[in-house]
């Protein structure tokens, strides 16, 4: 087995047995050609074990979108070598790749189908993978996510965000997965419903050993759900560090200090410090 | 802070919808007063904040219906004025940045030429003028190449930057109340914090008034002097921002305990529990 490189920490998690799910080496992406290319991510490494929840936290336009869309195949223009469960990505993945890993998107307004009902956004992924009992498996993965039958043969105009989200979390679980990637999650909701959505994501992730990668610009979200994480600046990592360290309020980069000390709230000297963090080649 | 006038003082102000299966009651009774200062309001979605908001400006449209005892800004009786005389407070004197900046532009016009025509209908500058008002106004919001943004259409700029036009465009006219609906929840963190700090310059030093709608518990505390709690409409609580955390009302506690914390571990998150009869008990 390959003994990585770049993190410490994922080479204690093997040392403890566990192995790699998520291998990120030198990942690079780019859109546009020439003088007009813009260099999204910017060959970043790292690694995530299995059943292990890794955060990727970053302003907007760092790229950390841009990774999770590139692991799951929805961006074709990247280079260097993803892997998931030790065997390599392509550009093109199988069914095969999607029935191991799927992803939750930010907006739960936008991610399901307006004239779907509950019932058929649940049945498709069934059909599609060729699954069997689509009956009793939608009424399984309502009852996961905290929807009752009364909700399966409903519009999503119908429901609210959060019971949106969930039904788009149910979505995703119902090909009973081994990686969820979950794009800011909860950053469309109110902080009343993104706790439950967090407390259900968190329950999930117990109880089906799910390994999770979360993207977020929330440091306290992702100091919640992640044992490990890494910030991201104009599409590089700038560091790499665990859960206790953040929490320690102990981070190298000064990048990282700033957003920590933004996380802290309103406060005016601090604001007149804050400097902008140019790319670095 | 308080001067002998408030700014705005809304008494017992509620909003009906009236619907095919009944009337919906949006606000229930809101009463308070604002002087020169940063007053929050903070609640889940569909406590009536937006509304609150849009009621003041008379921009509730039927079948909404707005009732109050009271409702005066600057000692004017905004329930009394007509269409014309809102249209002279409208912008100049109280303003509001709304939520959403993609449905708040005009998407057929140059940004630029949208907030130099902001300044030339509620001042009186030249066009030249207007330009390099709205250029400056650009840049103390934080976009760092005003010339480029000037000229871009709507669709050309991202959410965060049309946030920020939208409340370069609304701070121009230099209006006396400007009443901001989460007007920074689609800002980075920090960018979000050098607005505020903006909106905070300008209630200080000019002594703007400021109603911030939002939901953010943690943003509200640090940065507002005051705020209003609202759920099913009614106003819960009102407290002092620095004192938020002593805050004992079961909701505002329901709202501060569920918010995720860099400090705490990974134990779950209290859920929020709602108690209809709150609605009962409101002030």
């Amino acid at each position: 087995m390959r003994i990585c490189r770049c993190c410490a920490a994922t080479r204690r998690g093997w040392s403890r047995g566990y192995e790699a799910m998520i291998d990120v080496d030198s990942l690079s992406v780019t859109f546009g050609h020439g003088a007009a290319a813009v260099h999204a991510v910017r060959r970043i490494s790292f690694h995530v074990a299995d059943g292990e929840s890794f955060g990727l936290v970053g302003e907007s336009g760092s790229g950390k979108s841009t990774v999770l869309r590139a692991l799951s195949g929805l961006n074709p223009h990247w280079s260097g070598r993803l892997a998931v469960a030790g065997k390599a990505l392509e550009r093109r993945r199988d069914t095969a790749f999607y029935k191991q890993v799927q992803m939750v998107f930010q907006d739960p307004y936008a991610s399901l189908h307006p004239r779907h009902t509950v019932d058929r956004i649940l049945a498709e992924p069934i059909a599609i993978h060729g699954l069997g009992d689509p009956d009793r498996r939608i009424a399984h993965a309502l009852d996961e996510v905290g929807l009752g039958a009364q909700f399966r043969y409903r519009y999503p105009h119908q429901l609210s965000g959060g019971q949106r989200q969930r039904v788009a979390i149910a979505r995703a679980l119902i090909l009973e997965p081994k990686i969820l990637l979950l794009d800011e999650p909860t950053s469309a909701l109110d902080v009343s419903v993104q706790a439950e959505v967090l407390n259900l994501l968190h329950r999930l992730k117990r109880e089906r050993d799910l390994t999770y990668i979360l993207v977020s610009h929330n440091l306290a979200v992702v100091a919640h759900m992640c044992g490990r994480l890494a910030v991201m600046n104009h599409g590089a990592i700038v560091e790499e560090m665990t859960a206790a360290q953040l929490r320690a309020r102990e981070p190298s980069h000064p990048y990282t200090k700033q957003l920590l000390v933004a996380s802290l709230g309103y406060d005016r000297a601090a604001i007149d410090q804050f400097e902008d963090f140019a790319a670095t080649a | 802070m308080s001067t002998s006038r408030p700014l705005l003082d809304v008494a017992d102000l509620r909003v009906d919808f009236a619907t095919p299966k009944g009337v919906v009651q949006a606000v229930r009774g809101v009463s308070f007063t604002l002087g020169r200062e940063k007053l929050g309001v903070v609640g889940e979605s569909g406590s009536g904040k937006s509304v609150t908001g849009r009621a003041i400006l008379k921009l509730v449209r039927p079948p909404g219906r707005v009732t109050a005892k009271r409702l005066s800004f600057d000692g004017i009786d905004l329930q009394a004025c007509d269409e014309p005389a809102m249209r002279a407070i409208r912008g100049r004197r109280i303003s509001m940045v709304m939520q959403d900046p993609k449905f708040s532009l005009n998407p057929v016009m140059p940004v630029g030429t949208q907030i130099a025509e902001a300044y030339r209908l509620h001042g009186q500058g030249s066009a030249a003028e207007a330009k390099r008002r709205a250029l400056e106004m650009l840049e103390a919001v934080r976009i760092r190449d005003p010339e480029r943004v000037y000229r871009a259409y709507p669709h050309e700029v991202s959410g965060g930057m049309g946030q920020r036009i939208m409340i370069a465009m609304m701070l121009i006219p230099d209006p006396d109340l400007l009443i901001a609906d989460e007007p920074t929840s689609a800002l980075d963190v920090t960018v979000q914090l050098q607005v505020l700090a903006i909106l905070d310059d300008l209630v200080t030093q000019r002594g703007m008034g400021l109603i911030f709608i939002s939901h953010d518990l943690g943003l509200v505390a640090s940065f507002c002097d005051r705020v209003l709690i609202l759920y099913g409409g009614r106003v819960m609580e009102v407290c002092d921002a620095k004192r938020l955390g002593e805050a004992t009302h079961p909701y505002t506690r329901g709202l501060l305990d569920c918010l995720p914390r860099i400090e705490a571990g990974h134990a779950d998150l209290p859920v929020l529990r709602r108690d209809p009869a709150w609605l009962e008990q409101g002030i």
